[in-house]
């Protein structure tokens, strides 16, 4: 393939393909993490910012994308990590939140409340991906990946991943 | 030069140890949720850990590597404070090594995303949404413990007698410390102590525990003079790079 034929936006339809290793619906492009895309004919930079600072699936992403642009025949693939602005829920799209649903993982509200320092809040209120019922309640902060936390629906009873605000 | 490099890697030995600490609780933790929580602190410590071994490598060259650093050095290298390195002995001590740090984290952090050195501002605002987590579940812990059953209240108090030695270091400069501040990197630890000190008494005193009076303060871990615990760590922790040099996951 010519590589100087293909454009900006057939890079990220590229890389819209690479999915996030610990939740795989979710594209890396669905994540809001590639923030830029720099071309220089058979040059090329994809800056990605991590979600959390010891999100252990950065490295794997990285090789990832090095990989799939080799395909397209880049000679100088370089993958640089920016952590400035950090990175926030609010970047994930719209779409993201839709597959993440679909998936069994509650989308993250729209407003930021975990890194409030107010000690015993109440648990934000959460909609059970499953029957769609605000009647849940949490059962951990912590979860599975730390972009994540543990709740359970008091209506159908199924406990579920919540992908917390940040 | 030397200056930046010895503050960075201070902030990432911090990182480093505390989160090798925190992470000898996974499938010891009291209760499932709470094994989950403390190992996720360490992962969140451990990411810290490695911006700032990453950016010390490119500051040191000389093939200098997040690995190296954190793998072949030795234990007179480390920079970390003396609170970071003390054991975990049970919940209580746990928690509340965890607040007095996070405390003191969150206070630095917030100046520092305001540094002079762009990577350590970065890093620094990355992190603050973390140690915020960080900072009001350990809060929330003491006070839990510490206003809990007689035997809970017993052991907070026991680990605040045991650990409150090591406290008086975090606001003392080391000399690195004070060449940052004066470069305009770094952070003036001594003016955040009345600051730290009021918030540890406000949660202390929701949580019925009290300050030891007139306590001898131990120094040096910033320097290099550690406890002996450090040494165990680093055994533990340096282990497959020291019997297997190279060796890769």
């Amino acid at each position: 393939m010519i590589v100087h034929t293909i454009n900006k936006e057939a890079i990220y339809s590229y890389l819209e393909e690479i999915n996030d290793p610990e939740v795989p619906v979710l594209s890396i492009i669905d994540l809001g993490i590639v923030r830029d895309v720099k071309m220089n004919n058979e040059e090329i930079e994809v800056v990605i910012t991590p979600t959390y600072t010891g999100c252990p699936a950065m490295d794997m992403i990285t090789t990832t994308i090095k990989i799939q642009l080799a395909t397209l025949g880049f000679k100088k693939i370089k993958v640089t990590q920016a952590l400035s602005p950090a990175w926030t829920t609010e970047w994930m799209s719209e779409e993201g939140k839709r597959k993440l649903k679909e998936y069994g993982i509650a989308p993250p509200n729209p407003k930021q409340q975990v890194c409030d320092q107010i000690l015993f809040a109440a648990a934000e209120a959460v909609q059970c991906p499953h029957c769609e019922s605000y009647h849940t309640h949490r059962i951990s902060e912590f979860g599975s990946t730390a972009c994540k936390a543990l709740y359970q629906c008091d209506d159908c009873k199924e406990p579920f991943d919540y992908f917390k605000c940040h | 030069m030397n200056s930046l490099i010895d503050y960075t890697l201070h902030l990432a030995d911090n990182a480093l140890i505390l989160g090798q600490r925190n992470s000898e609780w996974c499938g010891h933790g009291p209760v499932l949720e709470q094994d989950i929580a403390i190992t996720n602190i360490s992962l969140d410590l451990i990411g810290q850990a490695r911006n700032f071994y990453q950016y010390a490598a490119t500051l040191i060259g000389d093939n200098a590597t997040e690995d190296s650093l954190a793998y072949l050095r030795k234990e007179r290298e480390f920079k970390n404070a003396l609170l970071i390195e003390q054991p975990n002995v049970d919940w209580a001590q746990t928690i509340l090594r965890q607040f007095f740090f996070s405390q003191y984290q969150y206070l630095i952090f917030d100046q520092l995303q305001h540094s002079k050195d762009k990577q350590l501002a970065a890093i620094a605002e990355k992190s603050l949404k973390e140690i915020t987590y960080h900072l009001r579940w350990s809060s929330e812990w003491v006070i839990r413990l510490g206003d809990g059953t007689e035997e809970s209240h017993r052991r907070m108090q026991k680990a605040i007698d045991e650990l409150w030695r090591y406290t008086g270091e975090l606001f003392e400069a080391s000399n690195y410390e004070l060449e940052a501040m004066k470069d305009g990197f770094g952070v003036a630890v001594s003016q955040l102590k009345d600051e730290w000190m009021n918030k540890v008494k406000e949660i202390f005193s929701e949580a019925t525990l009290s300050i030891p009076e007139k306590t001898f303060m131990q120094t040096g871990g910033k320097e290099g003079k550690h406890t002996e615990h450090l040494g165990y760590i680093l055994t533990e922790l340096q282990y497959m790079q020291r019997a297997y040099p190279g060796c890769e996951w």
